[in-house]
């Protein structure tokens, strides 16, 4: 097969490209999911329960409930 | 992979006798076994089985056979090919070829899946018992209306959905 004309491969290093390949993407790629998960789920519910709980009545809400019937030692 | 290499030590120990293939050229097949029933198989995870291609080789091929025992620089461009051709069935490039397979598979996936989606529509009308009381719409609504008014999840759940005051889901 001497009268081909391809080029001689890549011989050595296969293995460290791949790895710095895969490493560098896995390490962006938890990045990425990490923050995203941060700032589409961590933070809007940290904010809903300060929401919920700043002007927060329990006696008001315990009323309700009793006046639900939903309490069988309160009625 | 494996079992190529499992199949043939049992074909070796076992002395089971089988002969390769015939080449493409030949006309009458050989005393072993037919294709695809040989222990010939090449893949990419395996690619050089331990038997040759063509077993059965006439006089001409076993002429070319001794000429590769010389020095190979002798030998011919088509020489060589017709060597790499007793040899092995294909070259990498035909082994690796990709193929339409996978429209036949998923096509088959999907149908049985239907078909199987009409077996059980059918259960339903005619096999499935009666409702329990717990799974009918009278029920589940007022099991709704007590899990609302004991404000379950009320911070981003189910309760915090629902209006109190207008009484309906919030928009």
């Amino acid at each position: 097969m001497s009268s081909s004309a391809l080029g001689k491969p890549q011989m050595r290093g296969l293995l460290a490209k791949r790895l710095r390949f895969h490493i560098v993407g896995a390490v962006l790629v938890s990045l990425g999911v990490a923050a995203f998960y941060k700032f589409a789920v961590a933070e809007p519910r940290k904010k809903a329960y300060a929401d919920f709980y700043r002007n927060y009545d329990s006696m008001k809400d315990f009323e309700e409930m009793r006046k639900a019937g939903i309490f069988q030692s309160a009625k | 992979m494996f079992f190529r290499t499992a199949w043939s030590l049992v074909l070796r120990k076992g002395g089971l006798g089988i002969r390769g293939i015939h080449s493409p050229g030949d006309t009458a097949p050989s005393k072993g076994k037919m294709p695809p029933y040989t222990n010939y198989h090449a893949q990419r995870s395996y690619p050089m089985p331990d038997e040759p291609f063509c077993t059965e080789l006439n006089a001409e091929q076993q002429a070319l056979k001794e000429k590769e025992k010389g020095s190979w620089t002798q030998l011919s461009h088509a020489e060589k090919v017709a060597l790499y051709r007793l040899q092995f069935h294909e070259t990498f490039a035909e082994m690796n070829h990709r193929s339409n397979e996978w429209k036949t598979v998923m096509g088959c996936v999907f149908f049985f899946c239907g078909f199987t989606a009409l077996l059980i529509w059918w259960q339903r009308v005619y096999v499935f018992p009666k409702k329990p009381l717990t799974l009918t719409d009278e029920w589940k609504s007022q099991q709704l209306q007590r899990i609302l008014d004991m404000k379950g999840n009320p911070v981003q759940g189910l309760a915090s959905q629902w209006d109190y005051e207008k009484k309906e889901w919030k928009k």
